[in-house]
């Protein structure tokens, strides 16, 4: 880890200023042999410099201003120097090449976050919150990512941790000390009571974590419906009232994406499919297996259908298809003659018209309502929001159910012991505190290392 | 005084010592074992009992491997228990009274056995080292003796106080004198010392004691054996009682009131004492609601009429110990014939030690027992017996043997010692293993026996006996699997006088024996297994546990790979730049050998042991 990196911090081409930052050994003797100013390695921690950045010809490139911080006490652990220059490309991106020409590499994504974390900085929770943080789109993302790094969720599973320890405490004093009769006995009933109690904790995380996750990620939900039939067009409605944010994320497997609005502070995805419906046109094929995809992974779905036409086999179809979905049934042509019999049993449905744009505003407090979006408290940063941690609070859920049958089963307490102590290492794992081979391998699938 | 040359020198002949000397000596290597009292040899100078949770288990592993002590304690006790029973198989362990005068007699004969042991009496005041390199020992008249390797098993002689009130005097347990000038040189040659503390409760004599009011306290009414060859060699029903009494508000009062007098709360002690094992002063500041505290009467030896007053450790003067004895109900008029006493000695410190128990610091030099910051016999007695093995293999250019943590309780404890150090005299509890499951009673022969074997300490024919006891846990385990439970009318009976539901459809006895209600023992009523009661237990366990058993060796499964990946003896911690200060400084002084025990080191957290798998992938290209 002897090497200096830097890379420019704030997104290209916005705002007034950009910022550059550089962390490694080399970060203050490399930035003060471009700086006309104080001599920056002499400067204390922890200041900010005004100067002009210059290239090896001494001729000026910027007014800057520098923060000199020094090891340890930054985020890297490392010496870290930060260039506050204007924000154009073309000067940011010159002091950059001048940077990398000058011994310093380019950072890796993430991997001044990798450095604090290897630095023992921040831990595996934080990391990971961090890294959340610089790909949030929203508002709320942003401070769910924040009390993370702030390690709200690690008092949380640190709270239940204790007192799973505190059953084990009482559990082992019995076992090891049996000829002292004076111990208070720890009696399946007790350790029933407070396992019941910590199911509930637990699985008030992953609720909450459910609404973490949409938090930080948002909603997904898939447009489908026959060529023609509106899909499009109500799309454009959604995202012409809101601000559509556009997506970074093309060329990926989620080439569908076509646009995503904010409501209540959540995003919202859209993905407009193509048509699905019996082919032999292999191109056509790979567009509507994508389809299918999307309908199992979204959030949601909305089928839209046509007033003015009756229900067709294809229809029929897709209302089969989406049978066990969270869906919302858009009727749209509602200005034209309603030919569509629809049965309530097929699920709720709006009428609406996206050329008048009727019964737009239903459709979103529809969305809003089925995802309870209103109550979802984006101030609250304790929710767990990743995989990872969801995957293995679910573990550690279902050791504690393990031994609730257990106890049922009148096992002996040693045997208990071990769901239990299985729950406090996997929550343990959560906030980074175990270390497995898993958490390594997890970490080096995540922080390119090791080549 | 004989005088020659050795292979192997023991310096102190307790109960580390003695294993020791009788592993190197049995495995035919010259060996001395030198002590300063030839009438105290494995001495048990505090509690008259061996065994006891997780110590029970340790009894046998050392008796798996080869050592005598579980031999010398069945022969030596009068009253057996196995503690535990109804908490699950993983955490069954016997403990037995033991006679303080026949428990060392039948440790002595086997070691008279050995013609390569000779027995000398000294005092050991330094090494003799050549280039780091240690070669022999000084006496204090002057005498040398060469030998190629020493184990020190000093016991709690090391610069010895014993406390009592504010009188501290130096010398060992027995009027014995310490020994001083060993452990200054020690310390000269570069090891740390550390100063701990333990203590010992007041001997009362039997007469003096009205029984009439306490509870009496009996052995099982069952055969147990510590070792895995013997039969057992004493009458269930004579076997001696224990008592139970309690502390009385008069007796709380009393220590109240001379608090300050003890040596402990007097400030008069330096060493740290044992949180597991607290004097009754402690006890009684620290728990100051409990209203009583447990105490037993335990005797010391049917050859006179000492009783021991077990959970009454103390260092106050001995007026005031007249007082708090005689405010126990029944020892009113109780006679004291030897006063409780504190007692603090120097160890080394065991991060200094190689898990074979070899110095890090001299060559050659191999420690054991107290020395190391342990307490109890059998916590020492399996050093000593690690340590003597150890030393034989040396000589013999083998690699040593070094217990893995899912091996044994002796494995968990010289890990922990090494790589975590200590601060008080360790103890070993059930809590201390990770795969508590994996290690029981019930098995120690089938994970340390083969060990046992292949070191040398272990004949032929206890080989073949273990060998043919597999074969019968297989074949057991195959009939019940392959037989189907009885359908016939007196088995059926047979669940309806036990209250035990018949399954309504065809099962193996295996399937049945799974189920929570039904016990082997239960199946071998209907089903005659014709098995011995210890192949029955395992077998049981192992079925009924099956689920749990396979989880712990998949958890045990990883361990081993962590313990695979080998951190290079040269690695220069100071290069790793990205690694904690403190974590560095651990790594340094303990220099752990594989990435599982530097995970184990208190104050490494899991951070430092990525940054150190990475730089070992970096540099010493471990990729697998």
């Amino acid at each position: 880890m002897e090497t200096t990196i830097c890379a420019i911090a704030t997104a290209l081409g916005v705002g007034a200023i950009s910022i550059i930052r550089i962390s490694g050994p080399q970060a203050i003797s490399v930035v003060n042999s471009f700086f006309m100013g104080k001599d920056l390695t002499k400067v204390k921690s922890h200041t900010i410099n005004y100067g002009h950045f210059i290239d090896e010809n001494k001729k000026v490139i910027d007014e800057v201003l520098i923060s000199v911080m020094k090891a340890p006490r930054t985020f890297t652990k490392e010496d870290v120097v930060e260039i506050n220059c204007h924000g154009g490309i073309a000067v940011t991106n010159k002091i950059l090449e001048i940077l990398l020409s000058s011994g310093c590499e380019l950072a890796q994504p993430g991997e001044f976050t990798k450095r604090a974390y290897l630095n023992g900085r921040i831990d595996l929770v934080e990391a990971e919150a961090i890294s959340d943080m610089i790909y949030s789109q929203t508002e709320a993302a942003r401070a769910l990512a924040i009390g993370q790094i702030t390690g709200g969720l690690s008092a949380n599973i640190n709270y239940i941790r204790n007192q799973l320890s505190d059953i084990l405490a009482n559990i082992e004093v019995n076992i090891d000390y049996p000829e002292y009769n004076d111990i208070p006995v720890i009696t399946t009933e007790k350790i029933r009571n407070q396992l019941k109690a910590i199911k509930v904790e637990l699985n008030q995380l992953l609720t909450d974590s459910q609404n973490g996750r949409l938090i930080r990620e948002g909603i997904t939900i898939t447009l489908i419906g026959k060529p023609n039939v509106g899909k499009s067009s109500l799309l454009n409605a959604l995202i012409q009232k809101e601000k559509a944010i556009v997506t970074d994320v093309a060329g990926t497997t989620r080439d569908l994406v076509e646009a995503s609005i904010v409501l209540s502070g959540i995003k919202i995805n859209f993905i407009d499919t193509a048509g699905i419906r019996k082919t032999k046109d292999k191109i056509e094929q790979i567009g509507i297996e994508k389809s299918l995809k999307a309908i199992k992974e979204a959030d949601m779905i909305i089928l839209i259908l046509n007033n003015n036409e009756k229900i067709e086999a294809e229809d029929q179809d897709l209302l089969n298809l989406i049978k066990q979905k969270n869906k919302i049934i858009f009727i749209n042509k509602s200005d034209l003659e309603k030919k569509i019999e629809l049965s309530r049993a097929e699920g709720e449905y709006i009428f609406g018209n996206t050329i008048k744009d009727n019964g737009l505003n239903a459709l979103k407090q529809k969305i809003i309502d089925t995802f309870n979006l209103g109550q979802i408290n984006q101030q609250d940063p304790n929710y767990v929001s990743n995989i990872r941690q969801i995957s293995l609070i679910k573990l550690a859920l279902k050791s504690i159910n393990n031994c609730l049958t257990e106890i049922n089963d009148n096992l002996p307490i040693d045997m208990l012991t071990i769901e239990i102590k299985n729950a406090f290492d996997l929550l343990g794992e959560v906030i980074g505190k175990t270390y497995t081979e898993e958490l390594l391998d997890k970490l080096f699938s995540k922080f390119c290392v090791g080549k | 005084m004989k005088s020659k040359d050795y292979e192997v020198i023991v310096v102190g002949a307790g109960h580390a010592g003695c294993e020791a000397a009788y592993a190197c000596a049995k495995k035919g290597h010259k060996t001395a074992l030198i002590t300063l009292n030839i009438n105290n040899i494995a001495d048990m100078p505090c509690n008259p009992s061996i065994g006891g949770t997780a110590k029970g288990i340790i009894v046998r592993e050392i008796d798996a491997l080869g050592g005598i002590m579980g031999k010398a304690a069945d022969q030596a006790h009068f009253q057996i228990k196995m503690l535990n029973i109804s908490k699950g198989p993983a955490v069954r362990s016997l403990r037995a009274q033991m006679d303080k005068i026949v428990y060392p007699q039948k440790i002595l004969n086997m070691l008279n056995e050995l013609p390569t042991l000779d027995l000398i009496e000294g005092e050991v005041i330094d090494l003799i080292i050549k280039d780091k390199i240690v070669c022999g020992i000084k006496l204090s008249d002057n005498q040398q003796i060469k030998a190629k390797i020493v184990i020190l098993t000093t016991g709690t002689y090391l610069k010895s106080s014993i406390l009592v009130g504010d009188q501290k005097t130096p010398g060992g347990p027995h009027g014995e004198k310490t020994a001083s000038a060993l452990s200054n040189n020690l310390n000269r040659y570069g090891h740390s010392i550390i100063r701990l503390k333990t203590g010992t409760p007041p001997r009362i004599k039997k007469d003096s004691i009205d029984f009439s009011s306490l509870i009496i306290e009996e052995g099982d009414q069952k055969h147990y054996t510590f070792s895995h060859d013997s039969k057992p060699y004493y009458d269930i029903s004579n076997q001696q009682k224990c008592y139970l009494l309690y502390t009385t508000e008069k007796t709380h009062q009393i220590i109240k009131d001379n608090l300050d007098k003890s040596s402990m709360y007097g400030g008069f002690v330096e060493g740290v004492g044992p949180r597991y094992c607290p004097s009754i002063e402690d006890k009684i500041v620290r728990f100051s609601t409990k209203e009583r505290h447990q105490l037993f009467l335990e005797p010391e030896s049917l050859f006179y009429d000492e009783w021991y007053l077990q959970g009454f450790s103390t260092s106050m003067p001995t007026d005031v110990q007249e007082l708090m004895v005689h405010s126990l109900p029944g020892l009113e008029k109780a006679k004291i014939t030897k006063y409780a006493y504190a007692i603090e000695y120097d160890a080394i410190d065991p991060l200094q030690i190689k898990p074979s128990l070899e110095s890090k610091v001299l060559a050659n030099l191999y420690t054991a027992g107290q020395i190391n910051g342990t307490s109890g016999y059998e916590e020492a007695a399996a050093q000593g017996l690690v340590a003597g093995i150890n030393a034989a293999l040396s000589l013999e250019a083998r690699e040593p043997i070094i217990i893995k943590r899912n091996q044994g309780y002796i494995g968990v404890l010289i890990d922990d010692l090494v790589t975590k150090g200590t601060k008080e005299p360790y103890r070993m509890l059930t809590s201390r293993a990770e795969f508590r499951l994996i290690l029981r009673h019930d098995n120690a022969d089938l994970r340390l026996r083969e060990i046992g074997y292949q070191v040398g300490l272990i004949s032929e024919e206890q080989y073949q006996v273990l060998i043919n006891k597999k074969n019968h846990i297989d074949s057991l385990i195959n009939h019940l699997k392959t037989t189907n439970l009885s359908t016939t009318s007196e088995t059926k009976k047979l669940f309806k006088i036990n209250k035990i539901e018949y399954p309504s459809r065809g099962t193996t006895l295996y399937q049945l024996l799974k189920r929570p209600d039904i016990s082997i023992n239960f199946i071998n009523q209907f089903s005659n297994l014709d098995e011995s009661e210890n192949i029955l237990e395992v077998v049981e366990v192992l079925i009924k546990y099956e689920g749990y058993i396979k989880k712990a060796d998949k958890e045990i499964e990883k361990l081993l790979k962590l313990e695979a990946k080998q951190i290079p003896a040269d690695i220069d911690y100071n290069k790793i730049k990205s690694i904690a200060t403190e974590a560095c400084q651990k790594l340094n002084k303990i220099r752990p050998e594989t990435i599982a025990q530097a995970s184990r080191i208190s104050g490494i957290n899991p951070a430092d042991i990525a940054v150190l798998a990475i730089y070992l992938r970096k540099e010493y290209g471990k990729d697998e």
